[in-house]
């Protein structure tokens, strides 16, 4: 047994301080790495439908990993209210990413223990309980919440891992998101993303005259605030690598350009001054560097800015537009779309704007390329005999895959650990001007447990957060 | 000919509707002198011949003036190219940015929303940028013009049918 620092751990910086002990197991590892072969294998089966049958759209089928949440119980060892609270917020963080199915309380054999005593498993193999979380959480005499967590594997009758903290009680459901993390990555493998934020564009108002706001909320549509009042046209907000800054396109005064929002300030800044339109920002991966088009004269290329001097450096040059371009995760190629070749596709280039590559060579039209956090693939959004699809393919082009289809679906965002794809999908609209609802989706990117993001308002142009540090 | 005028008949209903997404409080009286408005843009289009009631608000007057030269010109799908009768619209619109010196025009470039939000925000710009460079070529001093794209956010038609996305595909210009 080892014990250490997991990787994302105790950084609370505003609310509180969370720490960690890790616990190694080899015999998990072996099983999540044969839960990962098979999610692999599903992955590939589905693939190779989508190229026998193009417009195929994947639908995965996952058997969700049962887990036991038990209510975390206060110093008198009965289940606090902040404790029942944490363990919901963990349980729907974990139902929610369609590879875990909570097992309900009700039929719990017997009252878990605290986590610092080994729990009685005869009490959860019967549940078919895989995993099963214990936790302590309650509010000290100071009024700081104490919080304390052990998760077991029931199979193998061993600890995966355990920890805790105190933390501003305005902090508790940051809390609850971080140990749903480390619930996770114990039993995928992957990195968490529970405690993570969305940006996106708030909309109402007629259709003719839509009133956009930048909103800002937890992943799980918590904590929801506007970030702008609504008088200037907003649109397509992009997180910074650290989530402090948000760049976006504004309208005010009519003149359509690249601002800087600092999340924390709410300081704005207009990003540089041109002879036309600046638009489609996106961060460079070490944050010191945005992407963005600037369009001129009937023409629409990619440059890149130094965001501490503002100098820009013009990386496409041709008549065609030449847009939504997005940085590989190690920063050193750029995918983006361009009607070059006659209609809208997806290229690759280096970051310096040579070796540009046409990769997309399906039917109908292909837009927003993004690149996924894992390096691997690129999601897009397809336009294809009227409809619209959000899809993924490799970096070459090649294994393209289609997860979701209708009337309108753009714009995918990437959750970090590239496991799961957000969009917006719009309805259509009557000539009366009924219809036309807009939400958020979530998709694994399996192509399974499509999920609505539930948002106060209408909603589009989603952006996930990196990790919050 | 059929064709000719069908083109009329949408640019006026999409007049119309301009008029009402441009009045800040689109009371029902505003949106009903507007379609009157457009109504008599037809008229005095054949028959050339118009009496404007009483002198208001001189920037108002030219306001009317200007809308009956026409001030949207449509556009094919993911196209930017000037159609015969875009181009008559445009020559109308020189015409009247010559005689009136001091006027200066916003042009506003619009897509319809089957494309992506950042796609057609290039687009409207570059069908903006085709109609002022075709007002540049008639002689009018490319200062005067101001241009901006709108995208897909501002429709002038509502609806998810191509009646709508037709009028939406458009650069629009107005008086500054």
């Amino acid at each position: 047994m080892m014990t250490g620092k997991l990787s994302i751990t105790g950084k609370l910086s505003r609310t509180g301080e969370l720490s960690m002990i890790g616990f190694d197991n080899q015999s998990l590892k072996r099983l999540m790495a044969r839960l990962f072969i098979c999610l692999i294998a599903l992955g590939l089966a589905s693939n190779a439908n989508a190229q026998s049958q193009r417009l195929y759209v994947t639908e995965g089928q996952i058997e969700p990993i049962p887990v036991a949440i038990a209510d975390f119980t206060g110093l008198d060892g009965v289940p606090s209210d902040v404790g029942r609270q944490i363990a919901q917020i963990i349980s729907d963080d974990l139902v929610s990413s369609g590879l875990f199915l909570s097992i309900d309380s009700a039929a719990f054999i017997a009252p878990p223990a605290s986590p610092d005593v080994q729990p009685t498993f005869a009490n959860w193999t019967p549940l078919g309980a895989k995993g099963l979380l214990i936790g302590s959480a309650f509010l000290d005499n100071d009024g700081a919440l104490q919080v304390e967590f052990a998760l077991w594997d029931v199979v193998s009758q061993r600890s995966l891992t355990e920890g805790g903290g105190s933390a501003d009680p305005a902090g508790l459901r940051r809390i609850a998101h971080q140990i749903a993390d480390f619930v996770y990555e114990e039993f995928t493998g992957d990195t968490g993303y529970f405690d993570t934020q969305i940006v996106y564009v708030s909309e109402s108002g007629p259709q003719n005259r839509r009133i956009k706001r930048l909103a800002f909320m937890d992943q799980d549509g918590h904590n929801h605030k506007f970030l702008t009042t609504g008088n200037d046209l907003v649109l397509t907000p992009r997180f910074s690598p650290t989530a402090s800054e948000i760049a976006y396109l504004n309208y005010f005064n009519d003149e359509p350009n690249v601002y800087l929002l600092d999340v924390i300030t709410g300081r704005t800044e207009r990003l540089g001054s041109f002879p036309g339109m600046s638009f489609a920002p996106r961060f460079g991966p070490d944050g010191t560097k945005l992407i963005m088009s600037l369009a001129e004269d009937g023409r629409t290329d990619i440059f890149e800015m130094e965001l501490a001097t503002q100098t820009i450096t013009q990386l496409t040059r041709s008549p065609s537009i030449d847009t939504s371009p997005s940085y590989s995760p190690d920063g050193q190629y750029i995918v983006f779309n361009s009607d070059r070749g006659g209609s809208q596709q997806l290229y690759t280039m280096r970051s310096d704007g040579s070796g540009v590559r046409r990769i997309s060579f399906g039917e109908g039209r292909y837009a927003t390329p993004v690149w996924s956090p894992r390096g691997d693939i690129i999601a897009f959004t397809k336009m294809y005999r009227g409809e619209f699809f959000i899809g993924v393919m490799n970096v070459d082009g090649s294994g393209e895959r289609l997860l979701a289809r209708g009337f309108l679906v753009e714009a995918p965002t990437w959750a970090p650990n590239g496991r799961v794809l957000m969009y917006f999908k719009q309805q259509p609209v009557s000539d009366t001007g009924e219809g036309g609802d807009t939400h958020l989706y979530r998709i694994d990117i399996t192509g399974f447990n499509e999920r609505r993001v539930v948002t106060p308002a209408d909603a589009s142009d989603p952006a996930w957060s990196p990790l919050l540090q | 000919m059929i064709k000719r005028i069908f083109t009329l008949v949408a640019a006026i209903a999409l007049l119309a509707a301009c008029e009402t997404a441009s009045t800040t409080d689109s009371s029902a009286t505003g949106s009903t002198t507007s379609v009157a408005t457009s109504g008599t843009s037809t008229a005095s289009s054949t028959t050339a011949a118009t009496t404007s009631d009483e002198a208001a608000d001189p920037a108002e007057v030219m306001k009317k003036e200007f809308t009956k030269v026409g001030t949207t010109v449509l556009f094919d799908f993911d196209s930017s190219q000037l159609s015969d009768y875009a181009r008559r619209v445009l020559d109308r619109q020189a015409a009247f940015l010559k005689a009136e010196p001091a006027a200066r025009i916003i042009l506003g470039g619009h897509a319809d929303e089957r494309g992506t939000r950042e796609y057609n925000l290039a687009l409207g710009e570059r069908r903006a940028a085709a109609a002022r460079d075709y007002l540049v070529a008639k002689g009018v001093n490319a200062a005067r013009i101001r241009i901006i794209s709108y995208g897909k956010e501002r429709p002038a038609a509502v609806g998810s049918n191509e009646a709508a996305w037709r009028l939406n595909r458009r650069a629009e210009s107005m008086l500054n």
